[in-house]
């Protein structure tokens, strides 16, 4: 049963498995460093789809499908599906997920929904609430320009502090299992805003939230930095990692190069033309389902702090000059059940 | 120990890496230059086969827009644009693709609400100022001439 530890923080002490997962990218994805390990890459990014949306959602549903399949699994047994992703209303997850009939909730947490929805996939399943939990999110990049930013053909020059929505989608299945990767921890962020108004900018409007985020955890858990083999964000690019390490340096902790961004991780930023780096809610949830649980799983990574950031503003907000602010859920994933040298 | 959002804004500010200006005025330099001289090689070719200067500037302008609604339609404009930056948005072919751009992208929204809507959502506010500031300045013009 899961036990508060902390202000924040949630001991998982059922230790829940993440038993199958599924990533899906597109052409760009499957160019750059980590295409070689998503399940699905389609090098047309309208997915067979007549309109962006369309295309987000087919993605969400090839994800679901993959994970499911992986683990052999049919939609009735999953209990619980936790699912969002960034366009309005979440429309990408919903109509992914309207032909399955597994009870749906759906998140809005921007980038940050991967942690977000896995984290409470994980709390339904170590209260035994559910069986077994969806955990799902995607992006487009297309489907988030036309939503965020300007038309796809429009001539215009992209600041170097902007990021390249990934385009793919990620998914989780959750339950009870005596196989890695382990959920042992989740800390729920607060919404932080230190008043960054550049929507081209959104690394360093998330950076206030990871940071909080990470150490809340850290001081929940009386850990440290050292304890984990990496601490992983969710897409904070260039901008907002450099900004992340100094924000933390400034409450003395120390990340020492256990530091790693799934949005500088996903692109190849020299080669591709993508500024700061990845973004999206598929960024986070592709890097993880593709790259990182299967290196849990098989132990080359022993203890992963997944920290997904979301700037939770819309068109609306920015146009009315509001700020942006930030969100961070934390996961800690973990290829043991319990903490080295304590049993 | 957080910082203020002051303090905040100066770190965030430092960290992001500038723009590349000595390159981007390069190229909006060049690009924009090489747009104005087809321009005037358009309009010296439509004197030399008859037509007086203000019908030549007529078929000029079609003659840009039409180069420029068709690269965007082809997916080329954007590209260009990338590197060219005010080269290809100042002239009148950053006009054309402002509206072709958006026209192409919400057609799957359907031709009242989608195009038609959608079509001035960037060119719209370079209408409206742009005629009000013409009014002004005509009433200037009326009222001090």
């Amino acid at each position: 049963m899961a036990v508060k530890t902390g202000n924040y923080t949630y001991l998982l002490e059922n230790t829940p498995s993440v038993l199958s997962f599924g990533a899906v990218g597109s052409k760009k994805e499957s160019e750059g460093p980590l295409g070689q390990y998503f399940d699905v890459i389609n090098p047309d990014s309208t997915f067979g789809e007549n309109s962006w949306e369309k295309a987000e959602s087919k993605m969400v549903q090839i994800s679901v499908e993959k994970a499911l399949s992986k683990g052999h699994f049919e939609p009735e047994q999953i209990d619980m599906a936790f699912a969002g992703d960034l366009l309005n209303q979440c429309i990408g997850s919903v109509y992914g997920l309207r032909d399955l009939g597994i009870p749906f909730v759906g998140l809005y947490g921007a980038c940050s929904t991967m942690a977000e929805s896995l984290a409470l996939a994980a709390l339904f399943v170590d209260t035994a609430i559910a069986k077994r939990a969806l955990a799902v999110t995607s992006s487009h990049f297309c489907s988030a320009e036309r939503q965020f930013r300007f038309p796809l053909e429009y001539g215009g020059q992209r600041p170097p502090t902007s990021q390249w929505t990934v385009t793919g989608s990620g998914a989780c299945v959750v339950g009870e299992s005596d196989t890695a990767p382990y959920v042992r921890a989740v800390t729920i962020g607060c919404i932080e805003d230190l008043g960054i108004k550049d929507a081209n900018n959104m690394g360093a409007a998330m950076a206030p939230a990871a940071a909080k985020t990470i150490a809340r955890y850290l001081a929940d858990t009386r850990t440290r930095p050292e304890d984990y083999d990496l601490i992983l964000t969710g897409d904070l690019g260039q901008v907002g990692s450099a900004l992340l390490e100094q924000l933390l340096e400034q409450e003395k902790i120390h990340l020492q190069g256990r530091h790693q961004d799934c949005g500088l991780l996903i692109y190849d930023r020299q080669q591709q033309d993508v500024h700061a780096g990845g973004s999206g809610c598929g960024c986070a949830a592709s890097v993880l389902c593709s790259f990182i649980l299967p290196k849990i799983r098989k132990g080359t990574l022993g203890d992963v702090l997944f920290v997904a950031t979301g700037a939770l503003m819309s068109p609306t907000s920015s146009m009315q000059g509001e700020s942006i602010p930030g969100v961070a859920h934390l996961v800690h994933l973990s290829s043991s059940r319990r903490r080295k040298g304590v049993e | 120990m957080s910082p203020t959002p002051r303090e905040y804004n100066k770190m965030s500010e430092k960290a992001a890496p500038n723009s590349k200006l000595w390159k981007n005025v390069g190229m909006a330099f060049l690009v924009g230059g090489l747009i104005c001289t087809i321009g005037q090689g358009i309009l010296s070719w439509t004197q030399w086969l008859g037509l007086s200067q203000e019908e030549g500037g007529a078929v000029t302008s079609i003659a840009l827009i039409f180069l420029s609604a068709l690269l965007t339609g082809l997916n080329r404009y954007d590209d260009l644009a990338k590197h060219a930056g005010a080269g290809t948005l100042v002239p009148i072919t950053g006009f054309a693709n402002s509206m072709v751009s958006p026209a192409l992208e919400f057609k799957r929204e359907g031709l009242i609400l989608g195009v038609g809507a959608k079509m001035f959502s960037i060119a719209g506010p370079v209408i409206l100022y742009g005629i009000s500031a013409s009014v002004l300045y005509g009433l200037i013009i009326a009222l001090f001439h």
